[in-house]
């Protein structure tokens, strides 16, 4: 296997240019929204508004003003998969389209998956939806084919400030620390690093530093696995079951019980009755 | 803010709330029928068949719904083999892999049991039936059955539960409320079926299982809205408005017209029947379209 691959993206260096968004559309050969037709969201830049089965890249603008104005700041932030350590949607996918590479990304094979969508509830992010040119799932592969072809990814090839950055995890890593020190060192203290670690589903492969909570930037705190509630949520649903039957067999068992006593007992199939 | 939020629906809806209503009543059925034939006596072998007979039905039309709400619905065998190698394709740990082979299974038995039935009521002439059910096979059919059928009954809530989709995987209790919903439902049909069929004495019984059904959904209702705390918000909507008339008109008023039979005279047990009917399928739709909605 090769050694991991994925994103550090410096959310403090991107300008917003959806260079990134651009570049993932042209070379995934993805549709345009709405016949192309333009969709302004009213009150932002951002126009294609989240990420789905057609927009695998998606520059958020996250406006913080005061109420008359006179102090505010930008953040921006180029969106993507997470290529999680441990994925939920690989956890879920019932046809195994979804798949782990040899890069340690996270893969939905088109020619497998059927459109279940059970991916798309199970995803932390909210980053997998359906592409309507195929009605299966889809979502950022890490340019796997670029990948495979020792090529980089499109965004981070198009991205004209490094704000996303590809490369081993490890040397990645290592990239980010530096600059969150960096930052620290020039009195930007609220800069940190979100999911470089193993604390968020074993770690992302396509984490993010940050400067402010994870929410301001619409990313969950502490995201978890769909799986965590299967074996309580079990437990519960075969002790009903249980309850259940065992109320069936009480009934039925009063019901003769009370026929005897009323002496209007009638005959069980064992004891030779004829059908009714 | 629970975690939840942050994720996307899975755009889960009409085909899907159907499935939930008629597989729960093909499980639940099977399960109610199974008890029967195996604890019952004579007079209640009519609605033993119905039950068989709406289990088969219900689940061929449940693999018909999920079919058709795939994205690809040619692609539906991928749930089972794996496209590229054409092994098995079985993850335990996913409620919709594991529910496939637990639908497919369940068919298998509820057709099984209507085979059975079919040569019981005399309309299927075959005598390897007749020694099938009468033998211990065909015990282990019924029993077998059963249990599939407490399966599939259950694991749709628990597949709604292991997402990460606001509501339903905030609780561990859409499970265990999805069979009970799915055992009064069938007890509804059934009670409506044995009506037709005039197997009254059954259709008594019925009714006393289906007021401990509702009185084990109720219950298990409450401890869903509990155990969703904060979460809980989702229903201060129209949905928890629709949520609460599906717990009057749909669980408690149907539990006194079993509990108190002159309320409404003769109609009383078929009028709760119908009115638990409706609120099991309106509380599929509130629990799928509340969430799907955020």
């Amino acid at each position: 296997m090769a050694e991991p691959m994925g994103f550090y993206t410096d959310t403090t260096v991107c300008i917003g240019c959806k260079a990134c968004e651009v570049a993932c559309k042209e070379w995934n050969q993805l549709p345009a929204a709405n016949g192309g037709i333009r969709q302004l969201s009213g009150d932002s830049y951002d126009n294609t508004q989240r990420l789905d089965g057609i927009h695998w890249r998606h520059v958020k603008f996250i406006e913080q003003f005061s109420e008359d104005r006179a102090v505010g700041r930008w953040l921006m932030m180029s969106d993507v998969c997470k290529h999680c350590v441990q994925a939920g949607c690989l956890e879920v996918c019932p046809t195994g389209a979804i798949i782990r590479t040899e890069f340690d990304t996270v893969v939905i094979q088109s020619d497998v998956c059927n459109g279940c969508r059970d991916c798309i509830g199970a995803c932390p992010f909210g980053v997998i939806d359906i592409n309507p040119a195929s009605n299966t799932a889809q979502k950022c592969t890490l340019c796997y084919d670029r990948l495979q072809s020792g090529l980089e990814p499109a965004c981070s090839k198009a991205c004209p400030t490094s704000s996303i950055q590809f490369g081993t995890i490890r040397e990645l890593h290592q990239r980010a620390e530096r600059r969150v020190q960096q930052l620290h060192d020039q009195g930007e203290k609220r800069a940190y690093l979100y999911g470089a670690d193993d604390n968020i589903l074993g770690g992302l492969n396509s984490f993010y530093l940050l400067v402010d909570q994870p929410e301001v930037y619409g990313l969950p705190r502490d995201p978890k696995l769909p799986s965590r509630n299967l074996f309580v949520s079990s437990i519960f649903s075969t002790l009903g079951a249980i309850v259940f039957g065992l109320f069936g067999l009480v009934s039925l068992r009063k019901r003769r019980m009370d026929e005897i006593a009323e002496g209007t007992r009638v005959q069980t199939p064992s004891q030779g009755s004829s059908d009714v | 803010m629970s975690d939840t939020f942050f994720t996307k629906p899975p755009h889960w809806e009409w085909f899907v709330i159907i499935y939930f209503f008629v597989g729960g009543i093909a499980a639940g059925s099977y399960v109610i029928a199974a008890l029967l034939d195996l604890f019952g006596d004579t007079r209640d072998r009519p609605v033993v068949r119905l039950g068989y007979y709406v289990a088969l039905i219900g689940i061929v039309v449940s693999g018909a719904l999920l079919s058709m709400d795939l994205g690809r619905p040619e692609r539906f065998w991928h749930m089972l083999i794996e496209s590229k190698r054409g092994w098995p394709m079985l993850k335990w740990w996913s409620p919709m892999s594991l529910g496939s082979w637990g639908i497919s299974a369940f068919g298998l038995f509820a057709l099984l049991s209507a085979l059975m039935a079919l040569e019981e009521g005399g309309t299927l002439r075959w005598a390897r039936l007749r020694t099938l059910r009468a033998g211990f096979l065909g015990k282990l059919i019924i029993v077998l059955g059963a249990v599939f059928g407490f399966f599939v009954a259950g694991y749709t809530g628990i597949l709604l539960s292991v997402t990460n989709r606001p509501m339903w995987a905030d609780t561990h209790f859409l499970g265990i409320l999805f069979l009970f919903s799915a055992t009064s439902t069938a007890a509804a049909a059934l009670i409506l079926l044995g009506l037709w069929r005039g197997a009254n004495d059954t259709v008594r019984w019925l009714s006393r299982l289906d007021r401990g059904a509702l009185v084990l959904e109720f219950l298990a209702l409450i401890a869903l809205v509990i155990s969703l705390g904060s979460v809980a918000r989702v229903w201060l909507s129209g949905w928890g408005a629709l949520l609460a008339a599906v717990v009057l008109a749909g669980i408690l008023f149907p539990l006194a017209l079993h509990t108190r039979a002159h309320l409404l005279g003769r109609l009383s047990v078929p009028a709760g029947a119908v009115l638990v009917l409706l609120g099991g399928f309106l509380m599929r739709m509130v629990i799928v379209l509340s969430s799907e909605g955020v």
